[in-house]
């Protein structure tokens, strides 16, 4: 189901200045990422992850070089449109599925949602779809504290695609879940991918983890390595 | 437009779940903000009672003439006996069923007294007064004893001083000088500052302390209130008359202003105290905004904009302070309303009146909280508007 390209990066640079050093993560990073695919990121902790990650989803700048979107460039967007093509196109989900404390399942499930024109009705429908897909459609009214890890991380998830986008991107998705947990996710982000067409990159330090992607790519020294799984 | 309240609502019910969680630094910041709307309407409620006292204590139809360069005061001012007559055919002055013109002239002597509570000595006012003084006041009435007789040395005491002052019951004897005066009866004129006065005979009063023939003031009862420019120019056309005349209501008008240095300094004493509260409703506010960074990080990564963090918080620090105000309103209405309290009026003497918190001074209470809680959140709020993206990886 790969289809063109989702996301192309040319001569990527990142550098953070810590005083008067200036740190070099990348220094001319390519990549392309078809629409429909599953990419696996591992790499030594340090080698920029998380980094890359982040300006995939337009929440860190690079540096230089560019970073294409369905064929338009997104580095040179402003925060305010950066925002709003972060609300339409990307979903993350996050190691530790940073859900609103207060908030039941649903409410955190909508928020995405409340970016959009859709009526509280639509809304609502939307947002029992979503549940229903990560299989939770009986915690709906449940808080983060009064759910499991797993679960928590299936709201997640729900979180991130009630809204459709295209991408999704997810750091270290399973590095606080026990082994059976975490594979229920990789298999929930695998359905997405292949029953959904969601184009995944997936952070990960666990070879096993990476394994469920459709490819892996190592991060090391600033330079990418391809092994196909 | 919509979804921008959309997000607002969400930021400000988050942040409103949020505050149990953070139970005893909101608490600290509510009861801060309490004690410093409670000190602020303590000088309020004081400065309203007495401006209340003094101000309801005239009459738009009583014309008050007093010595000119006397900067309107009883105690200051004197007047020769001859003005009285004079004055006795002026204008406008209402007479009684036998024909006789209804004025009242009057003597204002100050002398001591000890409080009830704390024996600090004090000044109070003893009036010399005629048969027609009762009649000037609205409301005149004795309540315990009787009149004093006319020639003698004896006096009714107003209701306030017995309540503040030692020595005056019914009955006793005061040494005022050489002179020893009787209580003979207790009087009320209820929320005017003749209930803070000695009322006794006008020739005794003006022969024991030496006041020859002069008075300090004379009142006399309009036919109605306008007389007053009738009165004035006749007053203005008589060089022998160095003397003023307002209505009573005008002379006490401007007695009252003379506590505003208490309000004032309330103000002062308030303001000062609410840095203090400032500065611990700041501290809480940042922790607040500091708590929900990787929240208020995760809201920005979804999409949402950073004016919904900045209303969130600040909803938050107007709520915590609102609750403050509110509570300091209610502390301060059981504590202080109604208490009563003595204290210097325009001259030397004292004025016996009732704290009074009324609309305006809680309003008072209420915006002084609202605006430390607006300066109070208003920070924090900008630092939520621009929490860092990156921090959606916070701890
Ligand atoms: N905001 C930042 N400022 C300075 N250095 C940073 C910042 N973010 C990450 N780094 C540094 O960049 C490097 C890569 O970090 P990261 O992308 O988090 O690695 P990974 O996710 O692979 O462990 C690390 O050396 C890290 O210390
Ligand atoms: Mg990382």
């Amino acid at each position: 189901m790969t289809g063109e390209a989702l996301i192309e990066l040319r001569g990527v640079q990142k550098r953070y200045k810590r005083g008067d050093e200036t740190l070099s993560i990348f220094d001319d990073l390519n990549l392309t990422i078809p629409a429909g695919d599953f990419v696996a990121v591992m790499g030594p902790s340090g080698s920029g992850k998380t980094t890359l990650l982040n300006m995939l989803g337009g929440l860190d700048r690079p540096t230089g070089g560019s970073i294409n979107f369905a064929g338009s460039p997104i580095e040179k967007l402003s925060e305010s449109q950066l925002s709003a093509w972060r609300a339409a196109n990307v979903g993350f989900i996050f190691q530790f599925y940073n859900l609103m404390p207060t908030m039941t399942a649903t409410r955190n499930v909508e928020l995405p949602l409340l970016l959009t024109k859709l009526s509280p009705r639509d809304r609502k429908e939307r947002v029992k779809t979503a549940l229903e897909i990560v299989g939770l459609g009986d915690r709906s009214g449940h808080r983060p504290k009064e759910l499991s890890g797993g679960q928590q991380q299936r709201v997640a998830i729900a979180r991130a695609i009630v809204a459709d986008p295209k991408l999704l991107l997810a750091d270290e998705p399973t590095g606080d879940l026990d082994r059976t947990t975490a594979t229920e996710i990789l298999e929930m982000l695998q359905l997405l991918n292949r029953d959904l067409g969601k184009t995944i990159v997936m952070v990960t330090h666990d070879p096993a983890a990476a394994k469920y992607a459709k490819r892996e790519l190592h991060l090391d020294k600033g330079e990418f390595e391809e092994r196909l799984t | 437009m919509s979804a921008l309240f959309q997000q607002i609502g969400a930021v400000v019910a988050m942040t409103v779940s949020g505050l149990p969680s953070r139970f005893w630094a909101s608490l600290t910041t509510i009861v801060s903000v309490a004690l410093v709307v409670a000190t602020l309407l303590a000088f309020l409620a004081m400065g309203n009672g007495f401006a209340k006292t003094v101000a309801g204590t005239g009459s738009e139809d009583v014309a008050m003439f007093l010595g000119t360069g006397t900067s309107g005061s009883e105690l200051n001012s004197t007047m020769p006996g001859e003005a009285v007559r004079i004055l006795e055919e002026a204008p406008g002055i209402a007479r009684d069923a036998s024909g006789r013109p209804i004025v009242s002239p009057e003597s204002y002597v100050a002398v001591g007294a000890v409080r009830r509570a704390g024996g600090g000595e004090a000044n109070v006012s003893l009036r010399g007064v005629t048969a027609n003084a009762p009649g000037m006041r609205t409301g005149f009435r004795i309540t315990e004893g009787r009149m004093y007789d006319p020639g003698t040395n004896e006096m009714i005491v107003g209701a306030g001083v017995v309540r503040e002052f030692q020595g005056f019951d019914l009955g006793a004897e005061m040494q005022f000088g050489t002179d020893k005066w009787k209580v003979v009866g207790v009087f009320e004129v209820p929320g005017t500052v003749f209930d803070s006065e000695l009322w006794a005979d006008l020739p005794v009063v003006q022969t024991l302390f030496n006041r020859g023939p002069t008075v300090a003031a004379v009142r006399a009862r309009l036919t109605d209130p306008g007389q007053m420019e009738a009165i004035k120019a006749f007053v203005a056309a008589d060089p022998r008359l160095r003397i003023e005349v307002k209505t009573e209501k005008e002379h006490f008008a401007s007695e009252a202003r003379s506590l505003e240095a208490i309000v004032y300094f309330g103000w002062a004493l308030a303001i000062t105290l609410g840095l203090g509260a400032l500065a611990g409703a700041l501290n809480t506010m940042y922790a607040a905004v500091e708590a929900r960074t990787k929240e208020l990080a995760t809201l920005r990564a979804i999409g949402f904009g950073g004016f919904p963090a900045f209303v969130g918080a600040l909803t938050e620090s107007l709520l915590l302070s609102l609750a403050g105000g509110l509570l300091g309103v209610i502390a301060a209405y059981l504590i202080f309303n109604g208490i009563t309290a003595s204290t210097l009026g325009g001259g030397f003497t004292q004025v016996v009146f009732d704290f009074a918190i009324g609309p305006a001074q809680v309003v008072s209470g209420v915006v002084l909280a609202l605006v430390l809680g607006l300066i109070g959140g208003f920070f924090p709020a900008l630092r939520a508007a621009n929490t860092p993206l990156l921090k959606i990886g916070a701890e």
